[in-house]
C-alpha cells in the first residue's frame, strides 16, 4: 500500500458505509425522512418551468400536482439543501484526499466522447426511471431499505438486478 | 423527541441548515469512499470492485439499527419516521430503467453530484442528462401516469409481510448482508483489475 498513489486511497468501505448510515439516521431523526437526490433534480427542473413557462406549468398536470404536493420553492426544499452539500462535502474530501481534477473518467477501450454520449444517455435513463420509481438509489433503495419499506427493497433489487443482467453486453463501457 | 422537525422542535430554518450539513456529510462520506469514480462504481458489475455493494448495505444496516435503537429508548417516534410508499409497478419498471442507466452511465444521481464536485465531466455530463430524464417524465406525465400509480399497496414494510418483528427482519437481514460480504471479497479477489 506505500506505493500506492494518494488519490487512490479511499476510506475502508465498512467504515464508509457505518458513516453513510450515521449520516441517513440524521437525516431521519432531523427530518423524519431519508436522504434523497433525484428529488433536487426534480424540484430544480420544475422551478425552472415555472420561470420559463409560467402558463405551461399551470395546465400541465404533473406540475399541479407536484405544486400540490410541496410548499414552499426551490430554496426552501430539504433535498436541494441536502445536494448542495453534497457539493460542498465532496469537493472537501477530494481536495483532502488530492482528487481535485477536471477529467473524464473512461475505459482506455473507448474515447471521452463515447463515454460522455453514454453518460447522457445512462444520466436520461437514470432521471425518468428515478420519477417513475419514486426516487433513486439514495432515496428509493437506500432510505426505503432503513425504514425496512418493501418498495425500497424492490427498488434496490431492481436497480441492481438490471445493472447485473444488462453488465456483459456493455463491457467495453468499462474493462 | 425525534423527529425533529415533525415534532416541530426546531424551526425550519435551522431544518434547512441542518439538510445542508447533512449533505456535506453524505457528499463527504460518499467521496472518501470512492463514489465519485464511475470506473469505481461500475466495478459493481464486474466484480472487480464491489465497494458499492459494502458501502451500501453496511449504511443500510447502521441506520436500520440506529432506528431500532433510538426507538428503544425512546429518542425517536418511528410512526412519525416516512415509509416510502410501494406502488408495486413502478418499483419495478422504474427500478428495471434506472439499472440501465447505472450501467450505461455509471453514476446514480447522488454519486454523479459528489463525481462533478471534484471535476469530473462525464458526471456533467450524466446530471445533464438526469434533467433531459426528468423532464421528458414531466411533460409525458399523462402517458405513464396510470403505470405511476398502479398497484399501490400502500407503505407496507418487509417484517409485516413476512410476518416477523422488526428486530427479527433486522437481524436476518444482517446475516443476508454479511453473507454478501463474504462473496464480494471473494469476488474482488477473482477478478481482479490493477488499474481502473
Amino acid at each position: 500500500m506505500e506505493q500506492t498513489d494518494r488519490s487512490k486511497r479511499y476510506l475502508n468501505p465498512y467504515v464508509g458505509g457505518v458513516l453513510l448510515g450515521l449520516v441517513l439516521l440524521a437525516a431521519n431523526f432531523v427530518s423524519g425522512r431519508g436522504l434523497g437526490a433525484s428529488g433536487a433534480i426534480k424540484s430544480a427542473v420544475v422551478s425552472t418551468m415555472e420561470t420559463v413557462a409560467p402558463q405551461h406549468v399551470a395546465t400541465t398536470k404533473f406540475y399541479t400536482e407536484y405544486s400540490g404536493s410541496h410548499d414552499g420553492g426551490f430554496w426552501h426544499n430539504w433535498l436541494v439543501l441536502e445536494m448542495l452539500g453534497v457539493l460542498v462535502g465532496g469537493f472537501a474530501s477530494g481536495a483532502i484526499a488530492g482528487r481535485l481534477k477536471w477529467k473524464v473518467e473512461h475505459s482506455p477501450k473507448i474515447t471521452s466522447k463515447r463515454r460522455i454520449i453514454f453518460a447522457v444517455i445512462g444520466g436520461i435513463l437514470f432521471g425518468f426511471g428515478s420519477q417513475l420509481g419514486r426516487g433513486c438509489t439514495s432515496g428509493s433503495a437506500l432510505s426505503g431499505m432503513a425504514v425496512l419499506s418493501v418498495g425500497g427493497f424492490v427498488s434496490m433489487a431492481f436497480i441492481f438486478g438490471t445493472a447485473f443482467a444488462l453488465a456483459y453486453f456493455v463491457r467495453k463501457l468499462w474493462i | 423527541m425525534g423527529p425533529l422537525i415533525v415534532n416541530e422542535i426546531i424551526p425550519e430554518g435551522l431544518n434547512l441548515f441542518l439538510a445542508f450539513v447533512i449533505g456535506i456529510g453524505f457528499g463527504f462520506v460518499l467521496e472518501s469512499s470512492g463514489f465519485s469514480s464511475s470506473r469505481k462504481l461500475a466495478g459493481m458489475f464486474y466484480g472487480y470492485d464491489t465497494t458499492v455493494l459494502k458501502v451500501f448495505f453496511t449504511a443500510a444496516i447502521t441506520a436500520m439499527l440506529g432506528l431500532l435503537f433510538f426507538s428503544l429508548f425512546g429518542w425517536i417516534d418511528l410512526s412519525l419516521v416516512y415509509i416510502n410508499p410501494t406502488f408495486m409497478t413502478s418499483a419495478i419498471v422504474g427500478g428495471a430503467i434506472m439499472g440501465a442507466g447505472f450501467i450505461l452511465g455509471g453514476y446514480c444521481p447522488g454519486t454523479s453530484f459528489c463525481a462533478l464536485s471534484i471535476g469530473k465531466l462525464d458526471a456533467l455530463a450524466f446530471i445533464g442528462g438526469l434533467f433531459i430524464g426528468v423532464f421528458i417524465f414531466a411533460e409525458g406525465y399523462p402517458l405513464w401516469e396510470t403505470m405511476y400509480k398502479a398497484n399501490n399497496m400502500g407503505a407496507p414494510t418487509m417484517n409485516t409481510i413476512l410476518g416477523v418483528s422488526r428486530g427479527v427482519f433486522a437481524f436476518l437481514l444482517i446475516i443476508v448482508a454479511l453473507a454478501m460480504f463474504v462473496v464480494g471479497e471473494w469476488s474482488e479477489k477473482k477478478f481482479p483489475r490493477d488499474e481502473y
